[in-house]
């Protein structure tokens, strides 16, 4: 008949009214976002990195400009350019990470913020000052050893440049020579609360694990 | 100088009137005094239909935010309650752009006009008992015309702007306006039988028993037929967003725009109202004395609701589809529903020509088993027979048939 659709999609839109909206009201409430997410806030140590622009040419877009000084040699850690420039041009930036799977010295690592917005494109370009200034909170993407430890970037501390490196990594004891850090990764990187599933994250009504019950008398073999 | 109203006059039944009539007539010739206390009144009823008009597009947006799952404004004041102020004032500070070949003089006069139907149609309405503007004795008549001048206005908007959408948006409301008009009377008529009067005050207390109850098949025609007037989804083909960007009011910026939305919101709650004092016994309720505004105010609320459901609901019709409904569907219905009660009217008045409340509850039950047979039949013939696509063959694509 000609009304019973009409009046099922009258129902169904009344079913809506009573359920709780998902919207999040934003700057007041935030969505948990995963320790992998590929922020905006790039986190750089320079005590790390060696000039080596793996980065530069790595990156499909070529937003990234090294200019190094081969003459000098950084004190902290033996062999090591310096850096003059490091320019990261965001407003042409895609969050591939490539840049982050290419650094060989764990010296860049994707943040985990979002609110970089500027008025200007000039704005858009991050200059080494900013750089070394930025918040080192840094993502867990492409760095198994911060999500090994739990390290969670929204909640955890900032990070020190000691503690972010693969130190099991054979041979980046060899490649790092001088370095000489040995200690894991300290037990209050771990954020306060639980730790993130890898799951998606966005739908935060937790579902009950079917394998939770006693398993079916039928599987047991 | 002491004034009276006299009995006769066609304001004396309104009670606010009067007190202010006679107060200000200590002061002022009578012939002033009777001026003042009309515009007191109609400044009361314009701001009270703005106010109204404010609240509902809150209201509104509230609620169909809450039927998509969202929150809906409530960024400024409790709730986003002062959501209208900011937006009329962002409105207000618009720049008021006339089109160069508009023609002027019409362009400018479209929100007023608009407004004007919406604000008079509430001067026959019983707020609570005695404070109808005027109590005319051909009320609905009344309605019925003021609601016209609407199409009118809409034609002028569309012609006046000097653009195409504007136009056909135009052209697809005066469509649907004369359309609608015809069921929308007809299921009228059905309530002034029953009723025995075209005054709403005699409307009103003809309903002992809700003429929901007694009349529900009119109910549904008009609740249809004045969304349809009203251009509100699924019926909102002359301003569709998707189709013809906003219809005849698509040049309209600044306080003219503002005017014309504060029209369709306010006119939602207008139709509300005439609908409540029709079909929902007005005013009249428990404590009606003292607490008829309240009754009144809470049914105006109730048909609100539903309206704003609807729109959250039902996708736009397409315009053949739209008329189909009209001319197809609500005009039998209503015609039906027009001999029914005449019928049932002949038979059951007594010698004095009026129906008891038994008589109503009788015609309550009659009218509930004509609607359900009346959409069960009606619904079967309208819905659209699927045709199979013919088949290409050969023999059709080298011999294209003619005709």
């Amino acid at each position: 008949m000609y009304g019973i659709a009409m009046a099922k999609g009258l129902l169904v839109t009344l079913k809506n009214l009573t359920k709780k909206p998902f919207t999040v009201q934003y700057p007041e409430e935030r969505l948990k976002q995963h320790p992998r997410f590929r922020g905006e806030e790039f986190v750089w140590y320079e005590e790390r990195c060696t000039g080596c622009a793996s980065c530069a040419k790595y990156c499909p877009l070529g937003i990234i400009k090294i200019v190094t000084t081969p003459s000098e040699t950084a004190p902290a850690q033996g062999d090591k350019y310096k850096l003059e420039l490091f320019d990261i041009s965001i407003e042409r930036c895609m969050f591939c990470g490539l840049c982050v799977e290419a650094c060989p010295y764990d010296a860049l690592f994707m943040g985990s913020g979002f609110e970089q917005g500027q008025y200007s494109r000039k704005g858009m370009v991050i200059d080494i000052d900013q750089l070394r200034n930025a918040d080192k909170r840094p993502s867990a993407f492409f760095r198994p050893q911060l999500e090994d430890a739990g390290y969670d970037p929204q909640g955890g501390r900032p990070l020190d440049w000691q503690e972010v490196g693969r130190e099991s990594w054979q041979w980046h004891e060899r490649e790092k020579a001088g370095m000489k850090i040995a200690r894991p990764v300290p037990s209050d990187l771990l954020a306060d609360g639980p730790r993130v599933d890898s799951s998606f994250v966005e739908d935060s009504v937790p579902e009950p694990k079917a394998t939770d019950g006693p398993a079916p008398a039928g599987d047991a073999e | 100088m002491d004034c009276v109203l006299a009995p006769d006059n066609i304001l004396h039944d309104t009670l606010l009137f009067r007190v202010i009539y006679e107060w200000v007539g200590q002061l002022l010739p009578c012939g002033l005094s009777y001026a003042v206390a009309g515009i007191a009144i109609m400044l009361l009823l314009v701001n009270g239909v703005l106010l109204g008009a404010g609240g509902f597009s809150w209201l509104e947006r509230r609620l169909i935010g809450r039927f998509q799952n969202r929150v809906g404004p409530n960024r400024w004041g409790p709730f986003g309650a002062l959501q209208p102020m900011a937006d009329l004032f962002k409105l207000l500070f618009k720049e008021d752009l006339v089109p160069r070949g508009a023609d002027r003089i019409v362009f400018t006069i479209v929100p007023v006009a608009m407004m004007a139907p919406v604000v008079l149609m509430m001067a026959v309405v019983p707020f609570a008992k005695d404070t109808a503007l005027a109590n005319l004795n051909v009320g609905v008549l009344y309605v019925l015309a003021v609601t016209s001048i609407t199409s009118i206005a809409i034609f002028m908007a569309g012609w006046a702007s000097d653009n195409r959408y504007a136009l056909f948006g135009a052209s697809r409301g005066v469509a649907v306006l004369i359309s609608y008009e015809v069921p929308v009377v007809m299921s009228l008529l059905g309530v002034v039988l029953v009723a025995g009067s075209m005054a709403l005050d005699d409307i009103v207390s003809a309903q002992t028993v809700p003429f929901l109850l007694v009349q529900p098949m009119a109910f549904f025609v008009f609740l249809a037929g004045t969304s349809a007037e009203l251009n509100r989804t699924p019926f909102d083909l002359a301003e569709a967003e998707s189709e013809i960007i906003a219809g005849y009011h698509i040049e309209y910026s600044g306080v003219k725009f503002a005017l014309i939305q504060a029209t369709e919101f306010g006119a939602v709650l207008t139709s509300s109202a005439v609908m409540v004092t029709l079909f929902l016994s007005g005013w009249s309720g428990p404590f009606s004395d003292y607490l008829g505004w309240a009754w009144f105010l809470l049914k105006i609320g109730v048909l609100a609701f539903i309206f704003s459901w609807v729109r959250a609901t039902f996708p736009r019709l397409r315009i053949d589809q739209l008329l189909a409904f009209a001319w197809k569907f609500l005009l039998p219905l209503s015609i039906i529903n027009l001999f029914a009660t005449a019928l049932e009217v002949y038979f059951l008045r007594n010698d004095a020509g009026m129906l008891t409340t038994n008589d109503l509850w009788l015609m309550a039950g009659i009218n509930f088993g004509v609607a359900f047979a009346c959409l069960l039949t009606f619904g079967t013939l309208i819905q659209d027979k699927v045709r199979p696509a013919k088949s290409l063959t050969a023999a059709s694509l080298s011999s294209p048939e003619v005709g």
